[in-house]
């Protein structure tokens, strides 16, 4: 069902939620979270999609909100769609002149109750992500770094400005690999001395795993720069010989360490809805993702000095 | 094994994935192998929880080689697993799947199938971790678990110098037995092959999102535990339906029946779950021992002919379809006195629910499929309203679904709206079903992976299973000594005679 209300008030929308939920029969009902999408008109049809594939694990009310001109009169239209194939509904608020550095007042009412908030920003998101309005209702704020013009600086910031409850989707994206260094290193090895992660030249993602590699091993990683796609390669080095995970073309990696044979790795890179979706999972503040972003930030201050 | 820097309990990204192993899977070429087993195992590769080297070995009296089974496994993994295909995870998965044909008797085959494995260390590094899935009938366990010994596959390494010893696992489905002596005899022929702790019993019913969410339930929160005794509670209701006949089981059904088929593990273990203390904790041995308790506190009826009903399907309508009686169907004898339905009352010898009946009932080519638990609480003792106003209130009720449509249903009453006080009973429903189903791991993925890790809360142990069986032997026995049961039509609630066992109570089952 869609409904299209133009020059709306808040008051407006909840009533027309309210009968859209009547008349299907109470999809809201199974709704666990709120999801904020601060977005602007180019990017925000993916981040709409990406959210309502997210929603199939995790049924929420999403409300886009969409920057308009800000100069001229405040005006709202909102774009309600419930019912189309996946659970939950999606709200898109446009947001017009001076209204928009407001976004807040038109966004609290317009919350599930009871409900938690997430508010993502697909784009280029604020350096204190709790600071801004949209973020100060989110009990999680997900930035991307990747999305910056500068991933590292904006790393730099996050680390800066984090406050608990904060979290990165380059964060995120480093999961798969994660899990298959922790997986690695869950087999007897030799002592480890250090090592190396290889990716593309501005890969946040990257960039962490090295943070929190140098973090909870206590011996330094590099961060070395390939010609992608994405992460290449990361080498453990140790007393027994390298162990490496290398994966040339972003989807299929090996694992090959010292007198023991190659083995073969599925090892994807997920989209932006699998992502958000891991997101979603767990809405308490990540405290090993405070501290490899800590580490990184005084890594890169290092090395700036 | 020291613990390793990169897991540490507060990064719950990071899910734990089994280290590396060999899974050999006895009775590739049955059902559960191509619907279920072979599936999850796909899925949890490509969720990321198998470890790289993973390997998967058939074994079947098939003349085939790898390719083969790779193609079974390849096109079960395509018709019936749960999250897309990826050509990328297919192909770690195919690397080691492998396959040793032969017969359960024979010696060869088995001394082939631990070269197999040997060579599957050498090749992908799997430790010499094993894990044996017999998923074939229960009269083969004798002679595979023995060749296994023979061929020295269920005896693990000494430790190496590091004091690392591989493991050897053994994964058997229900029946566990048909009564008590034979469960024994089961377990003491598993025993002399591998320790208790090797032997993971699948009741897949325990591998269930609700079935857990019970536990989150009952002792996650303040709201339901002050009210979960005979100080509120009336009595439980624990069903297990089915629309469906027996099929193609019948040389499996025919003297087993509905009780040992069903009651005795998946509605006793629900049962146990529902009536158990708090346990210490959520570690294997403690809700192992509240689980214990609750089934060695259970009590069956004085008076079995009162409290137990069965009964046989007669033909019907089923669904809109004509369908066969139980008697009727191939491979069952015209006089088979084997029940497709079966009922008892049981009650619970306990402070908590002393005086508080638990019904359970289960049947084939019932109205409708579903499993439930329904507690039923007591009315209001005082009701301040006129009897007119509350005519249609029943009983509070917290029903948990297990399946299908999984979720929990609280029911309780209501105003009328308009200018009468008309009281009337409500549903408030929480459902997994209305949106978690895509990312709700299967039950058999869950308890693979359980195995692998060697994480054995889900799985019922040996003692379990022995009072399971004490509980329903006298039942057996009485019902081999009494009257033939009672016929019931396809597609109806079940027998008159399991009605009346509530309605003496004067209570009756919630409709199916």
């Amino acid at each position: 069902m869609l409904i299209d209300l133009t020059d709306t008030t808040t008051g407006d929308i909840r009533a027309a939620l309210t009968k859209a939920r009547d008349q299907l029969g109470g999809p809201t009902t199974g709704v666990v979270l709120n999801l904020i999408i601060v977005a602007d008109e180019t990017s925000q049809h993916d981040a709409v999609r990406a959210a309502s594939q997210a929603g199939r694990e995790h049924p929420c009310r999403v409300l886009a909100v969409i920057a308009r001109d800000p100069r001229g009169e405040s005006r709202l239209d909102a774009e309600i769609r419930t019912g189309e194939g996946a659970p939950g509904q999606t709200v898109l608020l446009r947001m017009y002149g001076p209204m928009s550095l407001h976004a807040d007042s038109v966004v609290a009412p317009l919350l599930v109750p009871d409900t938690p908030v997430v508010t993502w920003w697909p784009g280029t998101g604020p350096a204190a992500p709790s600071a801004s309005p949209l973020g100060a209702l989110a009990q999680r704020r997900v930035t991307d770094a990747a999305a910056a013009s500068v991933p590292g600086e904006a790393l730099a910031a996050l680390a800066s400005g984090y406050r608990p409850g904060d979290t990165d989707l380059a964060w995120t994206r480093a999961t798969t690999w994660r899990s298959l260094l922790a997986a690695t290193l869950d087999q007897q090895h030799g002592e480890i001395s250090g090592g190396v992660v290889i990716a593309e030249e501005h890969n946040p993602s990257a960039d962490l795993i090295a943070a929190w590699l140098t973090d909870r091993l206590g011996v330094p990683f590099r961060r070395d720069v390939s010609g992608g796609p994405g992460i290449t390669q990361v080498t453990f080095s140790s007393s027994e010989g390298d162990i490496t995970i290398s994966r040339p073309d972003g989807r299929n990696a090996t694992l090959t360490r010292a007198d023991q044979p190659e083995r073969y790795v599925a090892l994807h890179r997920r989209d932006a809805a699998e992502l958000l979706a891991e997101e979603l999972r767990r809405l308490d503040p990540d405290e090993i993702y405070r501290e490899s972003l800590a580490q990184f930030a005084a890594g890169a201050a290092a090395q700036g000095s | 094994m020291t613990s390793n820097p990169l897991r540490d309990p507060r990064d719950r990204r990071i899910p734990q994935v089994a280290g590396p192993c060999v899974l050999v899977l006895f009775g590739v070429t049955g059902d559960l192998a191509s619907k279920k087993l072979l599936p999850a195992i796909y899925d949890l590769a490509n969720r990321g929880l198998l470890p790289p080297g993973f390997s998967l070995v058939g074994f079947a009296r098939r003349d085939w080689v790898d390719e083969d089974f790779a193609k079974l496994t390849h096109d079960a993994v395509k018709a019936h697993a749960r999250t897309p295909f990826r050509e990328a995870v297919w192909r770690q998965l195919n690397e080691g799947v492998r396959f040793v044909p032969g017969e359960f008797g024979d010696d060869a085959a088995f001394d082939n199938l631990a070269d197999t494995v040997a060579q599957l260390d050498a090749e992908r590094g799997t430790g010499g971790n094993y894990a044996f899935y017999l998923s074939i009938p229960p009269k083969a366990f004798p002679t595979v678990v023995q060749q296994l010994k023979r061929s020295g596959l269920s005896s693990a390494p000494e430790p190496d110098a590091l004091g690392h010893r591989p493991w050897r696992r053994v994964v058997i489905e229900k029946p566990f037995g048909h009564d008590l002596a034979s469960a024994r005899e089961l377990n003491s022929m598993l025993d002399a092959v591998f320790p208790p702790h090797a032997v993971f019993r699948i009741d897949h019913y325990l591998g269930k999102e609700t079935v857990q969410n019970l536990l989150a339930l009952r002792f996650a929160n303040t709201l339901f535990e002050p009210i979960w005794n005979r100080g509120y509670v009336d009595h439980v209701q624990i069903t297990m339906a089915e629309d469906i006949g027996i099929g193609g089981r019948a040389g499996y059904y025919d003297g087993i029946g509905a009780a040992r088929d069903v009651i005795q593990n998946h509605l006793l273990q629900l049962l146990a779950l529902t009536a158990m203390e708090e346990p210490l904790s959520f570690s294997a041995d403690s809700l192992r021992a509240e689980k214990e308790k609750a089934l060695s506190a259970v009590k069956i009826p004085d008076d079995l002919a009162a409290g137990t009903a069965r009964g046989q399907y007669s033909a019907g309508w089923q669904g809109g379809v004509a369908v066969g009686g139980f008697l009727e169907e191939d491979g069952i004898a015209p006089d088979s006195t084997t029940e497709t339905y079966a009922a008892i009352r049981l009650g619970i010898d306990t402070r908590r629910w002393a005086g508080v009946p638990f019904y359970l009932r289960t049947g084939k080519r019932l109205t409708s499929r579903m499993t439930e638990i329904a507690v039923m609480f007591q009315r209001a003792p005082h009701l301040p309203f006129a009897a007119t106003d509350t005519q249609e209130l029943g009983q509070n009720a917290l029903v948990i679904r297990v399946q299908p449509d999984e979720g929990i249903t609280v029911r309780f009453g209501s105003k009328v709206p308009g200018s009468a006080m008309e009281v009337r009973d409500v549903n408030m429903d929480f459902a997994y079903g209305e949106s978690f189903t895509e990312s709700s791991p299967e039950a058999y993925e869950r308890l693979l992976l359980d195995v692998l890790i060697g994480d054995p809360p889900l799985f019922p142990r040996q003692e379990e299973v022995e009072l399971s069986w004490q509980i329903l032997d006298p039942i057996e026995e009485f019902w081999a000594t009494h009257d033939k049961p009672e016929q019931y039509p396809a597609g109806t609630t079940g027998p008159a005679s399991s009605d009346a066992l509530l309605a003496n109570d004067g209570r009756a089952w919630r409709r199916l």
